[in-house]
Formats: structure tokens, C-alpha cells, sequence
């Protein structure tokens, strides 16, 4: 528990802080369109539903304004780098990126469905009051037409009782943008399921572009001021407190209380999502101007279980262990891009990847490089990006243990170590080092062509944990993880097992990248 | 765009589909809107086409995630045969069910969606593809250390094929093999033998 509450403080201060402002702007709106007098008239025709529905949309807005912001990836690079003096753990948080986004993605949904119902209940007795003759008040505000001479001072959307909702919903702008913004969510949703992403790529990718029309929608979603409320002067003629028992009398000219008069609240939407919008704008510019520097292929392999490894040099590249980036190749697909570690050491004077064939882009993209005689096909590249896992490098020892191709970061980690090593880099603490690494083809030799135990088939993790523990008595045990949930959970039990009551005596601590 | 299985959208398109129509019609009955029978018809097949359409079908490549307690539901999908492997079948099923909850503004988000699916599973169908069962394999117990054999006798680091191959006929030739690999580390590396 202990370990928990170390390694995911940030990210659970980070979750209430982002629940409660939710549930405050939720509630604020909610009172202010249940309890304001300028509301009031338009409570009379429709209830609680206002409220819920203004409510929803605030966080709607909200929610919309950080949706874009964590898929800004070069802005977060940028901000963990000019964040150097911030803690790991802060810095780490940014890697999440992509957890939040779908966590704003469900409040989206939930919000959405809240909307929608409660407009459904909006329109529902707009309507019920425009067609009511039972003379009251709620069907004097209905009546009030649209074209007095005062001009737009009417409550009620639907201009005449023969009016459905249907035809309303989809001849005003605010219910056909909402229409085309609700199915474009629900479209973007069903196909960014984690079989659908993880199994077809490209339908997540191309139909996740569809946000377009989502924010498009929501900037003009407001236009038709169809949220009315009474205006500040009618306020004083027509004081819902003072006047509104005395409907029948508002005819009379000689009474004090005149006809009310509405004005519809302008859009808001735009207010919230202008500034992330010319972000990720600015964002996607960036990302081409990056990918249209030169990347020269230096090195090609192709190891056997269709892994093709690719070795590259772009000016001004950087990396550090643990980082991924972004690949386009322009000949098998303009618009795609795709993640894949880096598997070479900083140390190197080229950055690699391995590239295992496990869908349509990626297996294009090995036989294009399998045809010798052509020349290599163009590549794009944005990145680095991630966090760098310096971490592996503060404990004394390190437990990395990957599955198939996600041995991908430690080979990384591995090659940097022993250059560290060589040149007695005195920052690295790792003394010793262990790799498992779990190969489904027994033939294939792995990435690194380091002299290393290979043990073959699944290691027993309790008598690997133990001979650790009895060799490295008081050490702090770093155990690492790319790889499926399930092994996750078994390694974590066993670091559980295994570290000792006694902090001064060895510790296991355990973290899983994932991607 | 070759090996993408589009049923496998149209399916998660079409079961979430399911879920809007049960509650446009909910909500509509609830509320007594106007003509609200229509809402009352489409919890129906909104019920109907989620138990069609939850258990996932078998992907042609690679496995496939089951969801959480499928194989009930796919005992019963499976009985009906061509009816519900094939995917022309489904695309009209879903189209039809989908038309009458159009009337209704509480269930049009409903019919919008699954007419999508309809849509998705009619190019689904058109490239041939159809709905095969996930049949429940028979549990193996996990034999703790089984998966543990002799180690190959020529473990890597080794040399690439050629050299091997150079190497084992002159190893018949008579000569000793040379240890390990001529992958020589410029440093010391101990191996720790657990």
C-alpha cells in the first residue's frame, strides 16, 4: 500500500482535483439555473431539465477544452524538458497522458448521455406547452411570438403547435450540430476500443479523426441562443416574483406587469476550446515540420520472426533510454503514424528500432525493405517522446523482465548500462543487471547480441524472486516490466512476497511501462 | 486496409448501438413524450441486437479477446447457423429493426448508430467475411516448471547460419567445437548462474 501511495500520489491528487472541479462546475451551473429569477419563466415551461442540461454542458465545455491537451505530445515533451528540475514522479505523470484522455473521453460520454436526456425532457414539454390551450403560464410564454415587434423576445423554440420535435431538433442549428457531434463520439468511441486499437489500427486512427467534426459542432453548437432567459429590463417591468401569479393580467395595459421579454444566452463553447484548438493546431504543424527533416537509413536487418530491425540518423536527434517514437512512411500510408521504442543506446551515433509484423502497415512497411534491388522507401520520424526510464539506472539491481516484442525498452536500457559501464559512469548505480526475456520461437536469437543467460521457457518467478532476495540481502530491487497484465500481476505479487518487513533489508520495487 | 475485419467494428458499433435504442426507449417511456410507443417498441430489439451482437466473433488472424462471459450466448448464436453467420443477413436484420425507432427523436440516435452497423457489416460482408464461434478451449492445467526443457545445444549469442553450418561440418570433420560464439565482449561480463 505504502508502495502504491510513493508511486501514484501525483496521479490520484491529479484525479480529485480534476473529479472536483467537475462536481463543482456540475452543481454551480446546476443552482444558478435552478434558483436565478432569470430564469425563472423558462423553468416554469421546463422544470429541472434546464438545469441538468446547462449543468452538463458546462462540463461538457470543460471536458472538451482537456481533451485535446494530452495528445499534444511535442507541448508535453517540451514541458517535461523545461521541467527538468521537477520530481520523476511529476515528470512521469505526462506519460500518462493517453490514461487521462480516455478518462476525459468516458466523462465526455457521461455527460453526453446527461445532456441529451435531459434535452429530450426540454423538448418534450417546450412542445406539450406550445400545444397547450388550458391558458396557462406556461402556455402564455409558448405563445409569446417571434414576431413581435420587439423582435426575439419569444421563450418557447417551437413557433407553432404543429411544430414536432423532430422537425425543430433537426432545423435548428443547435440540434443538428449536436446530432452530427453525438455520432461522431459514438463512431470515435467503438472503434478506439482497446481490441479494435489494438487489433486494426488504422480504423482507430482515420475514424478517431472524426473529433474534427466533434469540435467544429461544439463551437457552433450555441449560434441559435435557444437557452433563454429574461433580459435585465424585462426584469423590471416583469419581475417573475412580483408578477408571476398574475399572468392572466399581463394583456392589460394599465397593469404594472408587462409581457417578458427573452434574449438567448450567446455561445460559450468556443470561449473553452479556442485556446487548446490553435494548440493542437500548432501541434500538428509542428509535427509535420518534424517529419519533413531528413531521416538517412544507415543500417537494415532483418531478424528472423519477422522482426525487421531499422538503423537511422536524423540531425539534431536525440534520445534517451526507455523513449519511443512517432514512424510515417509516406509510400505505404500518407496520414499514419505509428509508435515503436527505441531499441538503440544514447550512446550510439545512430537510433534503431525493431519492427515486428503484426498488421497491415507494419507488414507492408517490412516488405518494402525486403525488396533489396528498389531503393528504401522514405521515412518520416516525430520524437523522442516519454519519459526517460533513468529510473532502472537508481537501483543497485534491476529486474527487467519483457515479453515477445517487449523486450523493445530494456534492449535499450541493457546496451546504455554497458556503456555506462565501460566509460565508469559514475551516476549508474546498477551493479547487476538480469534480463528474462520471454520468446515465443525458441530458434530467434533477441536484439542485443550481448553474452546473456537465456533461460528457455517460463520462468518459475517465485524461485527467481527468492534467489534474488537471498543474494542481494539488503539491496533495493528494481523490477521492471513491458509486458501483458497478467504477468503484471503475478510479478507484483511476488515483489510483494518477497521484499522484506525490514526496510533495511532487500526491497522490491516494482514498475510496468506500457504502451 | 487488407486485413482489417471490419464485423469486428460493425460488431462493437452494433452492441453500442443496442444500448442507446434500450435507453431512447426507456427515457421516451418514461417521459410520455409524444408518440412514445415507438420508444416502447425499440427497447426491444435494442435488447435483441445486444444479445446478438455480444458475443464476439472468431477473428480470421490471431486471437481474439472473448468478452467477459460470452460463451453462453454464443451456444445460442451458433444454433442458428447461415442466419447468423452470415453478414448480408445481419446488415438487413439490423437496417429493419433500425427503421421504426427513426420516428421518435428519443431513439433516432439509436436507429442513426445502427444503421452505421448495418452499413459496416454490409462491407463486411461483401469481402466475405462471416461469424465463426470462439469455441472454449479445454483448460490446461499450468504445469509449473513443464514448459522448462533441456536447453538447445547451440544457445545464442551463436554466429549467423553460415558460419554454423561451416562450423557443425567441421565439427564432423573432427575437430572440437570452439566454446561459446566468436561474439567477444570487449569487457568482462560475468554470468551469474541462478
Amino acid at each position: 500500500m505504502g508502495n502504491w501511495v510513493i508511486n501514484h500520489w501525483f496521479s490520484a491528487l491529479f484525479l480529485a482535483v480534476w473529479l472536483g472541479l467537475n462536481a463543482f462546475l456540475f452543481v454551480d451551473t446546476f443552482l444558478k439555473y435552478e434558483k436565478a429569477d432569470k430564469y425563472y419563466y423558462t423553468r416554469e415551461i421546463l422544470g429541472l431539465s434546464l438545469a441538468c442540461a446547462r449543468a452538463s454542458a458546462i462540463c461538457l465545455n470543460f471536458n472538451s477544452m482537456l481533451i485535446l491537451l494530452p495528445v499534444c505530445r511535442n507541448l508535453l515533451s517540451f514541458l517535461r524538458g523545461t521541467c527538468s528540475f521537477c520530481s520523476r514522479t511529476l515528470r512521469k505523470q505526462l506519460d500518462h497522458n493517453l490514461t487521462f484522455h480516455k478518462l476525459v473521453a468516458y466523462m465526455i460520454c457521461l455527460h453526453t448521455a446527461i445532456h441529451i436526456i435531459a434535452h429530450l425532457f426540454n423538448f418534450h414539454r417546450y412542445s406539450r406547452s406550445r400545444q397547450a390551450t388550458d391558458g396557462s403560464l406556461a402556455s402564455i410564454l409558448s405563445s409569446l411570438s417571434h414576431h413581435e415587434k420587439e423582435g426575439g423576445s419569444w421563450l418557447n423554440p417551437f413557433q407553432s403547435p404543429n411544430m414536432t420535435v423532430e422537425y425543430v431538433t433537426f432545423t435548428s442549428i443547435a440540434g443538428l450540430t449536436g446530432v452530427i457531434m453525438t455520432i461522431a463520439l459514438i463512431l470515435m468511441v467503438t472503434s478506439a476500443t482497446k481490441f479494435i486499437r489494438r487489433s486494426y489500427f488504422e480504423v482507430f486512427w482515420y475514424t478517431h479523426h472524426l473529433f474534427i467534426f466533434y469540435i467544429v459542432g461544439l463551437g457552433i453548437h450555441g449560434i441559435g441562443g435557444i437557452v433563454r432567459g429574461q433580459t435585465e429590463e424585462s426584469m423590471n417591468d416583469n419581475h417573475p416574483l412580483n408578477c408571476s401569479e398574475s399572468f392572466e393580467k399581463w394583456d392589460d395595459h394599465d397593469f404594472h406587469c408587462r409581457h417578458p421579454q427573452f434574449e438567448g444566452n450567446p455561445p460559450e463553447s468556443w470561449k473553452w476550446i479556442l485556446a487548446p484548438v490553435i494548440l493542437y493546431i500548432f501541434e500538428r504543424i509542428l509535427r509535420f515540420y518534424r517529419s519533413q527533416q531528413k531521416v538517412v537509413i544507415t543500417k537494415v536487418v532483418m531478424h528472423p520472426s519477422k522482426v525487421l530491425e531499422l538503423q537511422m540518423n536524423k540531425r539534431g536527434f536525440s534520445m534517451e533510454v526507455g523513449q519511443y517514437i512517432f514512424v510515417n512512411c509516406p509510400s505505404i500510408s500518407l496520414l499514419e503514424w505509428h509508435p515503436f521504442t527505441l531499441t538503440s543506446a544514447p550512446e550510439e551515433d545512430f537510433f534503431s528500432i525493431h519492427i515486428r509484423g503484426a498488421g497491415d502497415w507494419t507488414e507492408n512497411l517490412i516488405r518494402a525493405f525486403e525488396q533489396q534491388h528498389s531503393s528504401f522507401p522514405r521515412i518520416e520520424v516525430d520524437g523522442p517522446f516519454g519519459t526517460v526510464s533513468e529510473d532502472v539506472f537508481q537501483y543497485e539491481v534491476a529486474m527487467l523482465v519483457g515479453a515477445g516484442i517487449g523486450v523493445t525498452p530494456y534492449a535499450s536500457i541493457l546496451k546504455s548500462i554497458w556503456y555506462k559501464f565501460q566509460r565508469a559512469d559514475h551516476n549508474l548505480k546498477t551493479q547487476k543487471a538480469g534480463h528474462a526475456t520471454l520468446n515465443f520461437d525458441k530458434a530467434t536469437d533477441i536484439v542485443t547480441g550481448l553474452k546473456q543467460k537465456t533461460s528457455f521457457g517460463r520462468p518459475m518467478w517465485t524461485n527467481e524472486f527468492s534467489a534474488i532476495a537471498t543474494s542481494h540481502p539488503k539491496s533495493v530491487v528494481g523490477v521492471f516490466l513491458c509486458g501483458p497484465r497478467t504477468l503484471a500481476k503475478s510479478l507484483r505479487k511476488c515483489c510483494h512476497q518477497y521484499s522484506s518487513l525490514d526496510p533495511r533489508k532487500v526491497q522490491f520495487y516494482f514498475n510496468k511501462e506500457n504502451f | 486496409m487488407g486485413q482489417i475485419e471490419w464485423a469486428m467494428w460493425a460488431n462493437e458499433q452494433a452492441l453500442a448501438s443496442g444500448l442507446i435504442l434500450i435507453t431512447g426507449g426507456i427515457v421516451a417511456t418514461a417521459g410520455q413524450f409524444t408518440q412514445w410507443y415507438f420508444g416502447a417498441y425499440s427497447m426491444y430489439p435494442g435488447v435483441f441486437v445486444c444479445l446478438l451482437e455480444y458475443p464476439r466473433g472468431k477473428r480470421a488472424k490471431g486471437s481474439t479477446m472473448e468478452r467477459c462471459g460470452q460463451k453462453y450466448m454464443t451456444a445460442v448464436v451458433k444454433l442458428f447457423g447461415p442466419l447468423t453467420r452470415n453478414y448480408y443477413i445481419r446488415a438487413i436484420l439490423h437496417l429493419m429493426l433500425s427503421v421504426p425507432a427513426g420516428f421518435l427523436l428519443a431513439t433516432i440516435l439509436g436507429t442513426a448508430c445502427l444503421a452505421i452497423a448495418s452499413g459496416i457489416y454490409l462491407l463486411a460482408a461483401v469481402r466475405g467475411e462471416q461469424w465463426t464461434p470462439i469455441e472454449p478451449k479445454p483448460k490446461e492445467r499450468p504445469q509449473v516448471g513443464g514448459t522448462i526443457k533441456q536447453p538447445p545445444s547451440d544457445p545464442p549469442p551463436r554466429p549467423p547460419a553460415e558460419a554454423r553450418k561451416k562450423r557443425s561440418e567441421e565439427e564432423a570433420a573432427g575437430e572440437g567445437a570452439s566454446p561459446g560464439g566468436p561474439q567477444t565482449n570487449p569487457m568482462e561480463v560475468t554470468d551469474e548462474v541462478v
